[in-house]
């Protein structure tokens, strides 16, 4: 009896893991398989001409550099505020005291607050200083999205620096902020798994930018200009009753897809390299 | 550093300061108790009733944690009892991977797989007519979306439970599953209710994904093949509009408040449940 419950209950998890495997394999499956077929150069190369949206020629160039730009710029602006956050918290602070415990515990909660709450607060300072849809309202709410992620994942790796390579600098009268700038030359692998973690978060998010971005059919000039990305791209397009337009919106998610694959081998090769060199 | 740190912290404030300041208005005009108890949308009439959109978000987040919920609990017992390395490591990468596909990926995969199997397929047999677009289309992408948050979480705290305490199982006789359900479920009860509730306030808070397979509709759905209106999707949804009238980007910004709150609640309950696991076994 007892026997029996353990194969039935075995197979049941083996089932719960096969299905969840089989899930992934039929999103990635569906998505390639209606994205190629209108996958093409053009798609990749041109922004939209006249007709666009009623199935004629152009691509979603404006909608890639838009998400481009836009991420760029977010990740810089938020490595500047979440790496002094990570240190300050690991170095400056005992890791363990209960002063960093409760800023990690207001950065694990901002972790948890939906990218739509943070596009709404991203409209409400652009209407505070006055500012219409565009690129650098995107960059300011992403900046505010992706800056948790940054800092709970460099806080992850600062926690594995040995103490003793902390204290030693201390001993020699390195000052506390020479003993930082060591730490910090430990945890550089660290920061480019952050990095690659942020950069596939704010690229696919599409509450934020909605709301705060716009939408345009040129590639913007200006911070003050709008900005076209590739998830609203997906999303109009699929929302259009022409078929060909549809079709480009599959493309389109194809492409994100293929971004985000390479995003998450990457981050599992960085930090497998990091596994390997640590002590 | 300290001064970064300071605005980190402020920016949390700022935002709930800044939603409260916004959703004034609507407060004053209307009582709060209104605005979360009827259900009539009347932007137009300045009028605005929430309870469809939070009815809503609580039918699709029900459903989508009844689905996910036994698929990782089983998944993650295998992965942390069962798994022999290599399926550790075939998993490992491709549960990482369905955390890290974007909303609007698994919103075109929705309306393309979901949504037509459930007009076609499902629906006929229990109800006349279904678009698909649906509480339930909502739930099952929602619930893809949270197994690889519920099984990480739920990986962790079995891990925190000490090796001994299995083994003084096993070492009484018990069989492997006796173990797991006696000593490592028993003991872990407060972590899986963490990651429950830490996936709640996820699927609560999920946007565009969500908007794309449940329809829209304002009025409270009648069965799971009804569409429905969820509170992120209604911002998202009316953004554009909202500028016009100045009550109603109060009333949205109200909505993104009630969101806020709901989750920070949420998450605070289940980061301090977590916190205390961690602290108790690590030491």
């Amino acid at each position: 009896m007892r026997k029996l419950e353990e194969q039935i209950m075995k197979i049941v998890m083996l089932m719960a893991s096969g299905i969840i495997i089989f899930i992934l394999g039929f999103i990635l499956w569906k998505i390639i398989s209606k994205g190629l077929p209108s996958l093409n150069w053009d798609m990749v190369s041109k922004t939209p001409s006249g007709g666009f949206y009623l199935g004629k020629e152009g691509g979603i160039l404006n909608a890639i550099m838009g998400s481009l730009m836009l991420i760029f710029c977010s990740v810089v602006i938020s490595i500047f505020l979440s790496l002094p956050v990570a240190l300050y918290i690991n170095f400056i602070l005992n890791r363990k005291s209960f002063a960093s415990g409760v800023i990690r515990f207001a950065f694990d909660i901002m972790f948890g607050i939906p990218s739509i709450v943070y596009g709404a607060f991203g409209f409400m300072i652009m209407v505070f200083l006055g500012l219409q849809a565009s690129l650098l309202g995107g960059i300011i709410a992403v900046s505010l999205l992706i800056m948790p992620i940054m800092v709970r994942s460099i806080d992850e790796v600062a926690g594995q620096v040995p103490r003793d390579l902390l204290e030693a600098p201390l001993s020699l009268g390195a000052t506390r902020f020479e003993m930082v700038k060591i730490a910090a030359r430990q945890i550089t692998p660290g920061i480019t798994t952050a990095i690659l973690l942020s950069v596939g978060r704010g690229i696919g998010d599409a509450a934020t930018v909605m709301l705060t971005a716009g939408f345009t059919d040129s590639i913007p000039t200006s911070l003050l200009q709008p900005a076209a990305t590739l998830p609203l791209a997906i999303f109009f397009q699929l929302s259009s009753p022409v078929e060909e337009v549809q079709n480009r919106a599959y493309s389109a998610a194809l492409i994100l897809t293929i971004i985000i694959l390479i995003l998450s081998f990457s981050t599992r090769y960085v930090s497998r390299k990091i596994s390997k060199s640590k002590i | 550093m300290l001064g970064i740190t300071v605005f980190g912290l402020l920016i949390l404030l700022l935002i709930s300061a800044g939603l409260v300041y916004k959703s004034l208005p609507v407060i004053r005009q209307q009582s709060l108790h209104d605005l979360i108890f009827t259900s009539s949308w009347k932007p137009s009439k300045g009028h605005f009733g929430f309870l469809t959109f939070i009815l809503s978000s609580i039918h699709v987040t029900m459903i989508a944690i009844l689905i996910a919920l036994p698929l990782s609990l089983f998944s993650a017992i295998y992965l942390s009892e069962y798994a022999k390395e290599w399926v550790k490591k075939l998993m490992s990468p491709a549960i990482d991977l369905l955390s890290g596909i974007p909303p609007v990926i698994y919103g075109v995969w929705g309306t393309l797989t979901i949504v037509p199997w459930i007009s076609d397929s499902l629906a006929p047999h229990f109800v006349e007519f279904s678009t698909g677009y649906s509480v339930l289309a909502g739930g099952i992408v929602l619930a893809i979306m949270i197994i690889p948050l519920i099984i990480s979480i739920l990986m962790e705290v079995f891990a925190a439970v000490p090796l001994e305490m299995r083994e003084v199982s096993l070492s009484l006789g018990a069989t492997k599953w006796q173990t797991i359900k006696r000593v490592l479920l028993l003991k872990s009860l407060p972590g899986v209710l963490a990651a429950v509730i830490l996936a709640i306030s996820r699927a609560f808070g999920e946007t565009i994904a969500v908007l794309m397979v449940c329809g829209n509709f304002t009025d409270v759905p009648k069965s799971i093949f009804d569409a429905c209106y969820p509170l992120p999707a209604l911002i998202a949804n009316n953004y554009g509009e909202m500028m016009s009238l100045p009550i109603y980007e109060s009333a949205l910004m109200f909505a993104a408040l009630l969101l806020f709150v709901i989750i920070i609640i949420f998450n605070a309950v289940s980061r301090l449940i977590l916190n205390h696991i961690t602290r108790r076994y690590q030491l």
